[in-house]
């Protein structure tokens, strides 16, 4: 810690004075950059719908109280749909994530070109958002709940390749040398010394993701790639705010259920 | 040798995940039973499939081909758009997640106001960005400003739940150090729980704001501002060249403030 002498006097300090310049500098620049931010905002918007906000918000909120109740005999089907997307395309990109992490570990892969490969699958998936996928996927497959599970999927793959070959590249190595020193081939090491290592991380990824994506299949209907998001998309365009208020509390309840499942599923992993 | 044949006779296998074999086979039938159930509902319109596929060959010929010319300003500006949305919502949901943290902290604050924080961080976590976004844009109006408002309120949500699981782990010897001089509940705080948990903190900020570019730049596709409303309106006009130069425009930002991020924050811990 540096000392700060005047007149004579040691005053003990956290920071020298240069570090304590170059922090305030610092914090003036965010400050500066974040002025600038807030005046591009404001530029690019219609304050006097702004101002009208609390009115439109009370609004929606009147009408949206109590929920239409009844509404929810519409909602079951689609909401069976959501599940069939996150679960689905969790499934799918399972059976595509596994293989591509085992070719990114740096353990595992069977040279340096493929492992570039694989990992540019993952950053590549990862980059684009379910709902680009989704739109891309809409267009291709037509809407319905095909284009979501797909999207769901590629976007995921990115998600568990990564923490999944993360995991691999932890493993212990004494195992795999043990097993190899029997002379074991490459498969009977993975199967026997690689496999039952990462298996219980490779579940608990899966379950973890299946908790994201069901929260994210909520969300593709609003393009057309089917679940409950069709049904709030509909019920916004018709300013049907007491069966939007029911949506709403039913995506609420699923992701809660979802997270409890979730959570309750990676504890009897470990 | 009696020995050895019954040892080879007794096969050695790996011990399986779930010890109770009712359990595991009842979850593998349940897992296929369910899966023939939804794949079933999955409405393949092979017709349809078959349509798709000129558009696709459409699709992918364009991003062989991107134009990144022909609507580069509405690009710019709306890149432009979107990580300022990222920049700002960032700082400020920063801002307002300090003190819900600190409401969410069941060691620091009485009973009602920890229900009504973890309430809101609930909220926050429960909803995707989007479905916010599009009660903010009613609200608020199509533009920016509702996408800062749902990044912002995002933000919140996933900052003061971290904050708050911080708080309650710190170590409270320090906590009652300060107290015992006789130091209010403020400085408390500033002396002996943030200095704990801030640190922390400022990584999750750079990482948050990976998040937050990623998520602006979807946004406008329900009108909240940023380069999703380009994509979108590019997408239903059926100009898949200007779409794919704004979708590789997109992976490209995201690659690249991801990789900054992350070299920064291995610079900063």
């Amino acid at each position: 810690m540096p000392v700060l002498e005047s007149n004579g006097i040691k005053t003990w300090q956290w920071r020298n004075q240069k570090q304590i310049l170059l922090e305030y500098a610092f914090w003036l620049v965010l400050l500066l950059v974040m002025l600038a931010c807030a005046r591009f905002i404001a530029e690019r918007t219609t304050w006097s719908f702004v101002l009208d906000a609390p009115r439109q918000g009370g609004e929606m909120l009147s009408r949206g109280v109590p929920p239409r109740w009844d509404y929810m005999s519409q909602l079951w089907r689609p909401l069976w749909d959501t599940l069939t997307i996150a679960t689905l395309g969790t499934a799918l990109s399972f059976v595509i994530s596994v293989p591509v992490a085992f070719l990114a570990a740096r353990n595992t892969t069977p040279n340096l070109l493929v492992r570039y490969i694989a990992l540019f699958i993952i950053v590549g998936t990862r980059s684009v958002n379910s709902l680009i996928w989704a739109l891309i996927l809409v267009i291709i497959l037509g809407p319905g709940v095909l284009a979501g599970t797909l999207a769901i999927a590629l976007r995921s793959v990115g998600f568990m390749g990564k923490l999944i070959y993360e995991g691999i590249e932890e493993i212990n190595e004494e195992p795999v040398e043990a097993i190899r020193s029997t002379g074991a081939s490459g498969a009977q090491v993975l199967s026997y010394a690689i496999w039952p290592q990462v298996i219980t991380n490779i579940l608990g990824v899966t379950v973890y993701r299946w908790d994201i994506n069901l929260r994210e299949s909520t969300v593709v209907g609003l393009v057309g790639a089917g679940g409950i998001g069709l049904q709030l998309d509909a019920s916004i365009n018709t300013l049907r705010w007491n069966q939007v208020s029911l949506i709403l509390i039913v995506i609420f309840i699923s992701v809660f259920i979802s997270e409890w499942i979730s959570a309750k599923a990676r504890q009897a992993l470990t | 040798m009696t020995q050895a044949t019954t040892l080879s006779s007794r096969k050695w296998s790996p011990p399986p995940l779930i010890k109770n074999p009712w359990v595991r086979w009842g979850l593998v039938v349940g897992g296929i039973i369910y899966l023939i159930f939804a794949i079933s509902t999955l409405n393949f319109d092979p017709a349809r499939v078959a349509r798709g596929i000129e558009r696709s060959g459409r699709l992918l010929l364009a991003f062989l081909q991107p134009d990144f010319t022909t609507r580069g300003n509405l690009i710019f500006t709306g890149m432009m758009e979107s990580v300022t949305m990222a920049a700002i919502s960032t700082v400020a949901g920063f801002i307002v997640a300090v003190p819900v943290g600190f409401g969410a902290s069941r060691n620091l604050v009485p009973m009602p106001i920890y229900l009504f924080c973890r309430g809101l961080i609930a909220l926050s976590r429960t909803f995707q960005e989007v479905i916010i976004a599009i009660l903010f844009v009613v609200m608020f109006g199509f533009g920016p400003f509702a996408g800062v408002l749902t990044l912002t309120f995002g933000s919140l949500g996933f900052f003061s739940k971290l904050l708050a699981e911080d708080i309650e782990e710190i170590d409270p010897m320090q906590v009652e150090a300060i107290r015992s001089t006789g130091a209010s509940w403020l400085q408390m705080v500033s002396y002996a729980v943030l200095p704990q948990v801030l640190p922390r903190m400022i990584g999750l900020t750079l990482y948050r704001f990976d998040i937050n570019i990623r998520e602006a730049a979807i946004l406008g596709i329900v009108g909240a501002g940023g380069i999703g409303s380009t994509l979108n309106t590019s997408l239903r006009r059926y100009d898949y060249d200007t779409a794919s130069a704004i979708i590789l425009v997109i992976i490209a930002l995201v690659m690249v403030v991801e990789l900054t991020s992350g070299w920064i924050r291995k610079r900063v811990q």
